[in-house]
């Protein structure tokens, strides 16, 4: 049984559905959220007990397929060199993230212009300062102003997190390069703030935070914006968007945590599921208006899928470093981040500093590269690399290409019947020489910091914690699927404001840009209330 | 895709004794370094009781580990003198390998949040939370020379 239609629908409680939750909740009209998965007890996280490292091989994996728990749906990505990582819980990948959070830069909106690549999007860094500015109080950013490599921006920031014997020995290794790097903006409390515990270097960041330093959205924007009175139904899983005869949307199938077939009816939809999510549902939204699902009349609902290919470059050193002691960021160079007409790529790339690892990541590593043997010598060799390796990612821009794309899966389904996502992404040519160049800048910086043996994989294949382009926004309503301020062009009451909207990756991690999207798709739609479906 | 795998049956006694007898040929106890083998009796158990998650596919590993060692000596590899065991276990390794790595991931990952292990090696023998770990600062002068540096974002 249907009940009276709400004000607005927000399918997904991740990232970017709390943002734009908290802030319609000033417009007090009736919003309320629809998520598949519950409210973290942060209590039970890994790092609250000694199997902490392993809990990451099993319930707290990153891949929703290892996890497989009830929140979780299946993602066929078995053709795909990068695998995708999510979580699916109130917060949704925040839940997980490291909370590397630089913002995009003023270049990275222009790519077409200054490179002739890809698109431009419709939109300027200068839009969305506000609203970065606006996402950083709400979520809480350490960090130092003053990088070179970012024009001067006007958000508070608290201290940077500690360099640590990792970072230093790293950064006299640029140092001695004349190469550029800065202590990484992170959305990690290092102070207390807005009620949350400042950062104890659990060093756990990507199990869960127990402290609750690490900025997760459900202890950030939910409790502001349930206190606001938007309403969040968890254990919630959609199945399809509804469309009314007028062609607009009308609501939503979903199941509750029952199992049991809901409908609810609303004015506006608001599609916040990341870029895999809300293109498998939108796909799977077919009606007679839109037989190849909704808002998809171009054709480009789930294509140009990006991922940020990641290499992993890591040394070891003789000196004893921090293991796996502090969050897992720690500074950030941009010596290679422009296009620099002299390599055989364009665009560039940030390498983000790992600390270290733990003892179990470090034997399973060793066994794996055959660094660590079994029998005897085990012991010895382990000891060589435990507390001594560090080193760093590096993340690629992944230029928009229509052929990687999400589909849906003919057999493949979750718990509730439907279709799972399948991943159909090929490495272009230009990633694949942007990878091999900066595994070799990160081994020279490695060696430059008094490296030994140097570890790489490139591309990381567990690494598709970044998910973005597969609902693109733009101007033309035959090349994107919402408009400059995430409306569908198709359809005038449904917005999307997750990473499907970028219309290019740049060279840094989303999510604090996803987030100021979210703030500014609200904003846009507050100023336009009374004509928002014009 | 799916990865796991969790038939909930328990072990037969025979693959328990041979999972233990594996756990310590990847990492046997050492006198130099003071530390239990991952055959001693607690570290086994955690190792049996993790093992479950993954029950056909460890079963199914033992089950090779073992055919191996009755072609090598017509004998389980538990009944294998050590000379044979570590040759069985080279092998092994060799003609199974994820069979292998599986086994072997689920030994170090029992072995490395043992107490004792965690104390020779330095570790504070507890969970990380709730009293968490000092890190220091570390010297931010090495940012000087960055600070001088020019602009360096593209102007549009
Ligand atoms: C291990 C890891 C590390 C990461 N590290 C970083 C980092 O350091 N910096 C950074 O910027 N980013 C990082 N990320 C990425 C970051 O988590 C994402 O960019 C961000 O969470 C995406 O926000 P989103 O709103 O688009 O989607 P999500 O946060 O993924 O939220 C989507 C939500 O929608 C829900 N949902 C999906 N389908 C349905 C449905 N049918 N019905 C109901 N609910 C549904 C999901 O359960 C989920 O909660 C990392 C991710 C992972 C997994
Ligand atoms: S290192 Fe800091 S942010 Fe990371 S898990 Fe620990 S307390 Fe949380």
């Amino acid at each position: 049984m249907s009940e009276q239609p709400i004000d607005v629908l927000i399918v997904g409680a991740g990232a970017s559905g709390a943002a734009v939750a908290w802030s319609l909740a000033e417009t007090k009209m009736r919003i309320v959220c629809l998520e598949q998965g519950g409210f973290m007890n942060s209590s039970q996280y890994p790092s609250a007990g000694r199997d902490w490292e392993a809990r990451g091989l099993s319930d707290y994996s990153i891949s929703p397929n290892v996890r497989q728990l009830p929140a979780d749906y299946p993602i066929n990505d078995s053709a795909s060199p990068i695998k995708v990582a999510n979580f699916n819980a109130v917060g949704g990948g925040t839940i997980l993230y490291a909370g590397h959070y630089p913002r995009f830069h003023p270049s990275d909106f222009k790519v077409k212009s200054l490179d002739g690549v890809a698109d431009d999007w419709p939109i300027e860094y200068g839009d969305l300062a506000p609203f970065y500015a606006e996402n950083d109080r709400m979520m809480g950013v350490a960090g130092l102003p003053g990088d070179p490599a970012y024009p001067p921006d006007n958000s508070e920031r608290m201290p940077p997190l500690p360099l640590g014997r990792a970072g230093e020995v790293l950064a006299r290794g640029f140092n001695k390069l004349g190469w550029h790097w800065w202590p990484s903006d992170t959305a990690i409390a290092t102070e207390d703030y807005d009620g949350r515990g400042k950062c104890i270097n659990l060093g756990a960041c990507t199990w869960g935070c127990a402290q609750g330093a690490k900025a997760s959205t459900d202890i950030t924007y939910w409790p502001h914006a349930m206190r606001a009175g938007v309403e969040l139904r968890t254990g919630c899983r959609v199945r399809e968007i509804t469309v009314g005869d007028d062609g607009m949307a009308s609501g939503a199938i979903y199941y509750d945590e029952d199992g049991v077939e809901r409908e609810v009816r609303a004015h506006v939809v608001i599609m916040a599921c990341n870029a895999v999510g809300t293109s498998r549902i939108l796909l799977n939204s077919t009606s007679a208006a839109f037989p190849d699902g909704l808002a998809n009349s171009t054709g480009l609902v789930g294509r140009n899928l990006m991922f940020h290919p990641y290499a992993l470059i890591q040394g070891v050193f003789e000196e004893e470093l921090d293991g796996h002691h502090g969050p897992h960021k720690i500074i950030r160079s941009q010596q290679f981040y422009e296009t620099d007409p002299e390599r055989d790529f364009v665009r560039g790339y940030t390498m983000e500093i790992q600390r270290g690892r733990g003892p179990v990541t470090t034997a399973l590593d060793g066994l794996h590269r055959g660094l660590i043997p079994w029998g005897a010598a085990h012991h010895d060799a382990f000891r060589t690399l435990y507390n001594r390796i560090t080193g760093m990612v590096a993340v690629c821009e992944d230029l928009p290409e229509e052929h990687n794309r999400v589909v849906l899966d003919p057999e493949l389904t979750d718990a509730d019947g439907i279709p799972s996502p399948r991943i159909d992404y090929t490495l272009s040519d230009n990633s694949r020489k942007m990878l091999d160049h900066a595994v070799a800048r990160a081994s020279e910086v490695l060696r430059a910091a008094g490296a030994g043996e140097i570890m790489t994989e490139s591309p990381i294949a567990r690494g598709g914690w970044h998910l973005m382009g597969t609902a693109r926004m733009g101007t033309d309503p035959a090349r994107s699927v919402v408009n400059e301020w995430g409306r569908s062009h198709d359809v005038r009451n449904l917005f999307v404001v997750d990473g499907s909207v970028f219309v290019t990756s740049a060279g840094v991690n989303p999510t604090r840009t996803i987030q100021a999207l979210a703030l500014y798709v609200a904003d846009q739609m507050k100023r336009r209330l009374a004509n928002l479906f014009d | 895709m799916s990865e796991r795998d969790d038939t909930e049956t328990d072990f037969t006694a025979a693959e328990r004794e041979t999972l233990g007898a594996i756990a310590g040929q990847v990492v046997p106890a050492s006198a130099g370094h003071g530390v239990p083998g991952a055959d001693d009796a607690l570290i086994r158990s955690d190792i049996l009781a993790t093992a479950r998650r993954q029950h056909a596919r460890v079963r199914d590993a033992l089950a090779k580990l073992d055919a191996l060692a009755r072609e090598e000596s017509e004998m389980d590899f538990t009944a294998l003198d050590p000379v044979a065991r570590e040759r069985v276990a080279g092998r092994f390794r060799e003609a199974h390998g994820p069979a292998a790595r599986l086994l072997a991931a689920l030994v170090v990952q029992c072995y490395y949040r043992d107490g004792r292990v965690m104390r020779s090696l330095g570790m504070a023998d507890r969970a990380p939370f709730p009293e968490g770990f000092e890190v220091p600062q570390g010297d931010w002068s090495l940012l000087d020379p960055v600070r001088a540096r020019p602009p360096l974002y593209r102007e549009t």
